[in-house]
């Protein structure tokens, strides 16, 4: 098996998880940039952030032979603080050329507040300025529908916003059609509690089709199993889905969202065989 | 895959969700208090569950959600409690 984790934030995980995670056969890694359990008290706070994704983490995966990269941004819940936001927004464009970005994320809704939807409204915009992919975060569990509507709203209101290269992610059987009706990519977030247990994820794969549909762990400092993409590859198996049907899914996919991106590379004994997964 | 196979495969687990859920519904009911929103909203979907028809997933979804569409005005909180209290 191979797979590629698209949602993990691994700053907040320990070795050993590189250790599994590798094992399993994971190809690369991606850390949006989220809210650290406390609100940051500074820009400077952020900045040390923004080295650690780009700089400090790539080197503690390397140590596994995994390649990881990195989406930054101002977590939406910590969009309340403007003056804050707007220092950190103006900080980001310095980042964006380190090899390991890939784009602006993960941007979206928390509460569905008005200054959410400022903060959000500049971060499409800064994605625009700059030809930035975008991953979306969508808030949890009651907030989910309307924040999905209102993040989707926004992003077609932007005439710069191509759809394909942006994935709206934790998505549910309430919000999937919302995304995927939209154009845009769609993320499934497997959690032992909220989000998205293996069983469902499988139910809307087999239901909406795996063409825009990726699966992530989005493990971090909370309920979350780093190997939940695996686990859900050998459900996927004993459901009846074949080997070539599981890499597309969890290999081939986020390989060509990710791929729209050039710094985006896997491992050259993976690349003879990717443009077929990536593909189909 | 057919019922049968779909039916050996989770069966087991959803049986003992189901208890898990029965369980909590003793549970709550053999303490002091009345029910808050969330209980409100749990019971509804309990309804929901057992009505036949496609879609119950989403359903009990949609009636844990915020069906309002304006912003509100400022976050209050960071966190989620699950059901909406306007319902």
């Amino acid at each position: 098996m191979r797979y590629i984790e698209p949602h993990a934030h691994m700053v907040s995980r320990v070795t050993d998880d590189y250790s599994a995670m590798v094992t399993a056969g994971c190809r690369a890694v991606c850390e949006p940039a989220f809210w650290a359990g406390f609100d940051r008290s500074s820009a400077q706070g952020f900045y040390d952030y923004f080295c650690q994704l780009t700089d400090y983490e790539p080197r503690r995966a390397a140590q596994f032979g995994l390649p990881h990269y990195s989406w930054l941004c101002l977590n939406p819940k910590e969009s309340e603080n403007t003056s804050l936001a707007d220092e950190v927004l103006a900080m980001i464009p310095s980042f964006l050329d380190r090899p390991n970005v890939l784009g602006i994320g993960e941007i979206g809704l928390n509460k569905n507040s008005r200054n959410e939807i400022r903060v959000l409204e500049k971060h499409v915009d800064l994605a625009v300025r700059h030809k930035q992919m975008i991953l979306v975060h969508t808030p949890h569990l009651e907030d989910k529908l309307k924040g999905t509507r209102l993040i989707v709203d926004l992003l077609k209101r932007n005439p710069g916003i191509d759809p394909g290269r942006v994935i709206i992610d934790h998505v549910e059987e309430h919000t999937v059609d919302i995304v995927l009706d939209a154009g845009f990519w769609a993320g499934i977030t497997l959690y032992p509690q909220s989000k998205c247990s293996p069983s469902r994820a499988i139910d809307m794969v087999e239901i909406y089709g795996a063409q825009r549909l990726w699966l992530n762990c989005a493990c971090d400092w909370g309920h979350s199993d780093p190997l939940a993409v695996p686990k859900t590859a050998i459900e996927m198996k004993k459901r009846g889905h074949g080997e070539a049907a599981i890499d597309r899914l969890i290999y081939g996919n986020p390989l060509r969202f990710l791929s729209q991106n050039p710094k985006f590379r896997v491992d050259k004994n993976d690349r003879e065989t990717s443009s077929d997964a990536a593909q189909k | 895959m057919d019922r049968a196979r779909i039916t050996d495969l989770y069966f087991a687990e959803a049986r003992s969700k189901l208890i898990d859920l029965a369980a909590f519904l003793d549970r709550v009911e053999r303490s002091e208090g009345a029910d808050d929103f969330r209980m409100k909203s749990l019971r509804a979907a309990l309804k929901e569950l057992g009505t036949p028809g496609p879609e119950r997933t989403k359903k009990i979804l949609l009636l844990l959600s915020d069906p309002t569409t304006e912003p509100i005005a400022q976050a209050g909180g960071k966190s989620a409690s699950g059901a909406w209290p306007g319902y």
